[in-house]
């Protein structure tokens, strides 16, 4: 459980953070999701301890990180900068964490084996690719057997593989009743394994919603419509609030109308359908209404 | 890959100093750059005081009478300890700047975020394996350069006044110029500047006192670290310097000083 409260963080003039108040609540696979700069980061780093709020707090399993006797058995964290000094091999960056915490040296190859670095454990890490990297920072993650896990953009670098092994991984972890909180800039992979979502737009919260909920409050209804009789339909929809586009001769796309609603339409003016379909927006187009008045640097 | 499930931990147990201390050690005999600066130190406390002995024995011969009274046996003999100052300095810095350089330190914090245990962890570990190192190190260059010497009956023997204090002394000067260089890279938290600092508290300022009035500069030289700690390397005391466990408890002073600022500063600091 992590619960942020007002969290704000300033550097110099620049607000990185800005007043996040929410709840990542054990058992479910919590998305945070923003567009790059967006502040994920910072707030990760706020919740670790590693850097002070400016204002607010944020508490992780009942208390501040800073306070826990025994964090790494509370918090596993992935961060999106490496944290592993390149000299040394995977086995000892282990080691020396799991020292800390009295955790056996058996705990440590146990973890090697279950992220597939065993290859390469004896090898510096420097040399280590992306995936690899990644790789090592979710066993470091998961050494201590923590409540909460904390990935920060985990499956950047990683193959298909290692993608879909992070998904499995996150929703299993989730299903053992653990506290887990991913972040990503890509909707379209929250989609895949994210039963909540915080969303985030230059340090503020934009929204917090399951992902139907997300979805149903993002999206107006759309409807591809194909017809014979294209022209004919179009004119029949005709309203203010619809709007009716051609995308290739007899198929319309229909904004602001049920499936029903036009089916409706169709009937009474005795026009012939082949085709009525019903598209809920998809969670990158509604991630993108979302966010983009809050893009920092929005591409023109 | 092929287990999702992910094992789980047999114990839980909380973070002590002495785990952090066993993972500092884990750390420092982990990197290889380490252990080759700390076998360079060694060589080099051992090696220069036998080369120099070596020198000055082949030369003696060549000596004025007057060049021979003011022959002082105990010089070559810690030569060494001069230039292993720099090896375990730059390492003391690094022990901690290479952390901020590549990151660790967030994992360090992450796993210890109280903070201190790890200054802490880091300095006893670091000044015990200087310790340990430096004093056979010393010894040997000692007894190496003094049977060199003996040749020409230009020896001191350990028993004699002052040596074994001037010789363990050598020890633990480089033991508190780890601690020193540790709290200088912990405070600036780079290791380009860490180092420069160091060198220039050693090695840049005692010159730059000559530029001082002569009164100033002999009042207030013999209270600079690098003059105030090798104090305690000499055996015959001149009126220019501090006695030498005064100067060597100035000396501690400044360590003492540095890591206080950097525990301040690390508690306070984001990373």
């Amino acid at each position: 459980m992590i619960q942020a409260r007002d969290l704000t963080k300033d550097y110099g003039d620049k607000r990185a953070v800005d007043g996040l108040s929410f709840d990542v609540r054990p058992g479910i696979v919590t998305g945070f999701l923003g567009p790059n700069g967006s502040g994920k980061s910072t707030t990760m780093r706020l919740i670790l301890g590693l850097d002070r709020p400016t204002k607010g707090h944020v508490t992780v399993n009942g208390k501040p990180y800073r306070e826990h006797s025994a964090p790494l058995h509370e918090v596993g964290a992935l961060l999106e900068a490496r944290s592993v000094h390149t000299g040394r091999s995977a086995r000892n960056h282990l080691l020396a964490l799991a020292q800390t915490h009295g955790i056996a040296r058996k705990r440590v190859d146990e973890m090697i084996d279950h992220v597939g670095l065993h290859e390469v454990a004896r090898k510096r890490a420097g040399g280590f690719s992306l995936g690899m990297g990644q790789r090592l920072g979710i066993a470091t993650a998961l050494l201590g057997d923590p409540h909460t896990v904390m990935l920060d953009e985990p499956v950047n670098g990683l193959d298909p593989e290692g993608i879909q092994w992070i998904r499995m991984l996150l929703k299993n972890l989730a299903a053992e009743g653990r506290t887990v909180f991913v972040s990503s800039h890509l909707m379209s992979e929250m989609a895949l394994t994210a039963d909540h979502l915080i969303v985030i737009g230059r340090g503020r919260l934009i929204a917090d919603a399951s992902v139907p909920e997300f979805l149903a409050g993002a999206s107006k209804p759309l409807v591809h419509v194909r017809s014979p009789q294209g022209e004919q339909l179009k004119g029949a929809l005709a309203s203010p609030s619809v709007t009716v586009a051609v995308i290739e001769p007899g198929l319309l796309e229909v904004n602001g109308l049920t499936a029903a609603q036009v089916g409706e339409a169709a009937a009474a003016h005795g026009i012939v359908l082949h085709e009525l379909t019903p598209h809920q927006a998809s969670l990158e187009e509604a991630f993108m209404d979302l966010t983009r008045d809050e893009l920092e640097f929005a591409a023109t | 890959m092929s287990a999702i499930a992910s094992p789980s931990a047999s114990s839980r147990e909380r973070v002590t100093q002495s785990r952090v201390i066993r993972s500092e050690w884990t750390k420092l005999r982990s990197v290889r750059s380490t252990s080759w600066s700390l076998l360079a130190a060694t060589v080099l406390t051992i090696g220069f005081p036998i080369l120099a002995s070596a020198v000055i024995s082949a030369h003696w011969g060549h000596r004025s009478p007057g060049e021979r009274a003011h022959f002082n046996p105990i010089d070559p003999a810690l030569v060494g300890s001069q230039i292993a100052q720099l090896a375990i300095g730059v390492l003391g810095v690094l022990v901690i700047s290479a952390e901020y350089s590549t990151g660790m330190i967030r994992a360090s914090f992450t796993a210890v975020p109280m903070r201190l245990p790890v200054l802490w962890a880091k300095a006893i570990v670091f000044a015990a394996v200087t310790f340990v190192l430096m004093l056979p190190a010393v010894l040997i260059a000692f007894f190496a350069s003094q049977s060199i010497l003996s040749r020409h009956n230009a020896n001191i023997a350990f028993s004699d006044p002052h040596v074994a204090r001037a010789v363990i002394g050598a020890a633990l000067y480089l033991t508190v110029i780890a601690l020193f260089s540790l709290g200088l890279g912990a405070i600036i938290r780079n290791t380009a500047g860490g180092i420069a600092a160091f060198a220039a508290v050693l090695f840049v300022i005692p010159p730059l006192m000559n530029v001082l009035p002569a009164s100033w500069n002999d009042a207030a030289s013999r209270y600079l670290p690098s003059n105030a700690g090798r104090a305690i390397l000499s055996i015959t005391h001149d009126s220019g310097s501090l006695s030498p466990w005064v100067g060597f408890a100035v000396f501690c002073g400044y360590a003492a000083f540095t890591l206080a600022v950097a525990a301040l500063l690390l508690v306070r600091r984001d990373t």
